[in-house]
């Protein structure tokens, strides 16, 4: 396999006293979906929040394509092909989608000495982009607050890889989903996979993790409890790292395996 | 593949779900009323027209402000206290220094613009709602102008503005009239009305459109095309929709905020130099309450007070209603006073139905 599309090393992130990240490094590889996971409070968002340069890391490196990169600002990510979809801040609900799909990017029509929005192509773009990944809207004027939890993912997802994501962060993307939701983005985010893209998917569910990840990492209190690929683990012991063992395992036990 | 579930959205709705419906509805239902009840009264003779035209207009241009500024999730409540200051150092930079009026407007402009941007500075910086924010300005400024005509005057009303503006070439682009000729020429051929007597007779009662209306409507077309038509209006809804959202994909949302809080700022002075040209005065009270009045027809313009959704033309309608309001009250000969009444009832009214409008519009019901 060729070399990594971002190596994160030894990242190091602190807010005053307290230590929100104590080393933690990955790696992600194209067209592969890392999955890390992790419960509440364990460092997942600080830490991708380092990857797409919404914090500056305290120490450690980051290699994106072989290159070190100093993100100062989420632009400084995103010019660089790195798209983070954030679980409740994805869009706008009083927007249209067409609005929300091209937010940021605009694209910009001459009219003499004006500069107008390109609405004939920013609609048309977003009706494709959005039935390609099986959502048919009614019209691209529709407000994204008509849509569902899923549905606002998956435009998310779709306007990333549009504008030419190469690395797509997932926060924790289905945690509010139901399940025909959550079977439709996990499709997409195989979909995403298989055209090359890099994908670090954020959750604390095991089983949707299992569903599409190549890799799983854990993390837990600020560490990495390890790399593992698919096929050398199962969810049970995903899911004992992930709550560190010992107590759930108890706890497991009087719920009858319901967690 | 098509969703069985997503039900089939009549032409009818769609037409309905626009912002300024509330608005255009709530103009025709003014104008109809005005109509029957005050038809007679010469408030549609050219004369009745210029009159409310005038005071919408006066509305229309800081209502486009206030629009896109509370569009992009602020407020300005310092507008009222800003067409005062702004008037009060027109007329001290002129009448009582001596400059040129040109130079008297432009560095008002310059002043007042850099306090607007001082306003969206303190927001943007402190992350205090610019409800406080503002409110502290509405007084600071308030006090200011007081203070500053006193000390240069003794006066809170400073005239002699119309003597020194004589000549001027600035003055009149907020001041005067256009198509004075059509209108001239229109009178001769007894299309409207002319003098019969006096020093004035032959000339036309109503000379020409004042350049308080020309302001405002070309406010309205700029706010208009900004909002709807560009990247930046598409900033400026992602601004007041969802800040951090639209700095996630790197939308320049503190740029954006700090501009409309300079465009609101710009709007007033406008407003405060077109109103101390035509009556050749500046007065340490004007503008009291204006920022209310301004934000009350933004909201019955559609904009929805938590930013992020709205429209130029609503606001435009909104200011409309408030001036034919106001002086069709006045035509009808009722009682000026209840002109808050209405103000009041008005308000709610606009609220109700455009909370309802932007429910049908999100698909909350």
């Amino acid at each position: 396999m060729a070399s990594p599309l971002i190596e994160m090393k030894n990242i190091e992130k602190h807010f005053g006293p307290v230590i929100a990240l104590g080393g933690v490094s990955i790696d992600v590889y194209r067209g592969e979906c890392h999955c890390l996971l992790g419960d509440n409070g364990a460092g997942k968002s600080t830490f991708i929040k380092t990857m797409s340069g919404v914090h500056k890391p305290t120490s450690g490196t980051i290699l994106f394509d072989g290159v070190e990169m100093h993100f100062d600002s989420p632009r400084d990510s995103m010019e660089a092909g790195i798209a983070t979809v954030y679980q409740d801040l994805a869009m706008i609900p009083l927007m249209s989608v067409t609005r929300n799909f091209w937010m940021g990017n605009e694209p910009i029509k001459r009219f003499g000495p004006l500069k107008v929005m390109d609405f004939k192509k920013a609609n048309a773009v977003t009706m494709e982009e959005m039935r390609k990944m099986g959502i048919n809207l009614r019209g691209p004027d529709q407000a994204v607050g008509t849509l569902s939890g899923g549905e606002r993912q998956t435009v998310a997802i779709a306007r990333a890889v549009y504008f030419g994501a190469k690395l797509l962060i997932l926060d924790e993307p289905t945690s509010a989903l139901g399940v025909r939701q959550t079977a439709n983005v996990l499709a997409n985010i195989d979909k995403v996979r298989k055209a090359g893209i890099a994908v670090v998917f954020i959750t604390h569910n095991v089983r949707h993790a299992m569903a599409v990840g190549d890799r799983f990492t854990v993390l837990n209190r600020g560490k990495t409890l390890g790399t593992a690929a698919r096929g050398e683990i199962n969810a049970e012991e995903l899911q004992d790292m992930m709550a560190g063992g010992q107590e759930l395992a108890a706890l497991e036990g009087s719920l009858g395996g319901t967690v | 593949m098509t969703d069985e579930r997503v039900k089939q959205v009549s032409r009818w709705r769609r037409a309905m779900i626009r912002p300024e419906l509330g608005a255009i509805s709530g103009a025709v239902l003014v104008f109809v009323f005005f109509f029957t009840i005050a038809g007679d009264s010469g408030m549609f003779a050219p004369q009745g027209i210029q009159n409310w035209a005038t005071v919408s207009a006066q509305f229309a241009i800081i209502a486009v402000g206030a629009c896109l500024l509370m569009i992009a999730g602020e407020f300005d409540l310092s507008i009222g206290s800003m067409i005062g200051f702004a008037g009060i150092l027109i007329a001290i930079l002129s009448v009582q220094w001596g400059w040129p009026v040109w130079v008297a407007i432009l560095t008002t402009f310059v002043i007042c613009i850099a306090i607007g941007a001082l306003n969206g500075f303190l927001v943007i910086k402190t992350g205090l709602p610019s409800f406080i924010v503002t409110l502290a300005f509405l007084y600071i400024l308030r006090g200011l102008t007081i203070w500053l005509a006193i000390l240069t005057t003794q006066k809170t009303v400073i005239g002699g503005v119309r003597e020194v503006a004589k000549g001027d070439w600035l003055a009149p682009v907020f001041g005067g009239k256009i198509l004075t000729g059509m209108f001239q020429t229109m009178g001769d051929w007894g299309w409207i009305e002319t003098f019969t007597r006096g020093n004035r007779a032959g000339q036309p009662v109503v000379e020409g459109v004042p350049m308080l209306i020309v302001w405002a409507l070309i406010l309205i077309i700029f706010g208009q095309i900004l909002l709807t038509k560009t990247q930046f209006g598409n900033w400026i809804f992602a601004a007041g929709g969802d800040a951090q959202a639209a700095r996630y994909v790197g939308v320049p949302v503190n740029r954006v905020k700090l501009l409309m809080f300079m465009f609101t700022a710009f709007c007033a002075v406008v407003f405060a130099t077109s109103q101390v040209m035509e009556f050749g005065s500046a007065a340490a009270d004007r503008g009291v309450l204006k920022e209310f009045e301004a934000i009350i027809s933004v909201v019955i313009g559609g904009a929805l007070l938590t930013g992020g959704y709205g429209s130029v033309v609503g606001a435009a309608l909104g200011a409309l209603i408030f001036g034919v309001v106001q002086q069709g009250l006045f035509f009808s000969g009722a009682e000026s006073s209840l002109f808050r009444v209405f103000l009041g009832a008005i308000l709610i009214l606009a609220v109700i139905l455009n909370t309802y409008i932007r429910r049908m519009i999100t698909g909350e019901k």
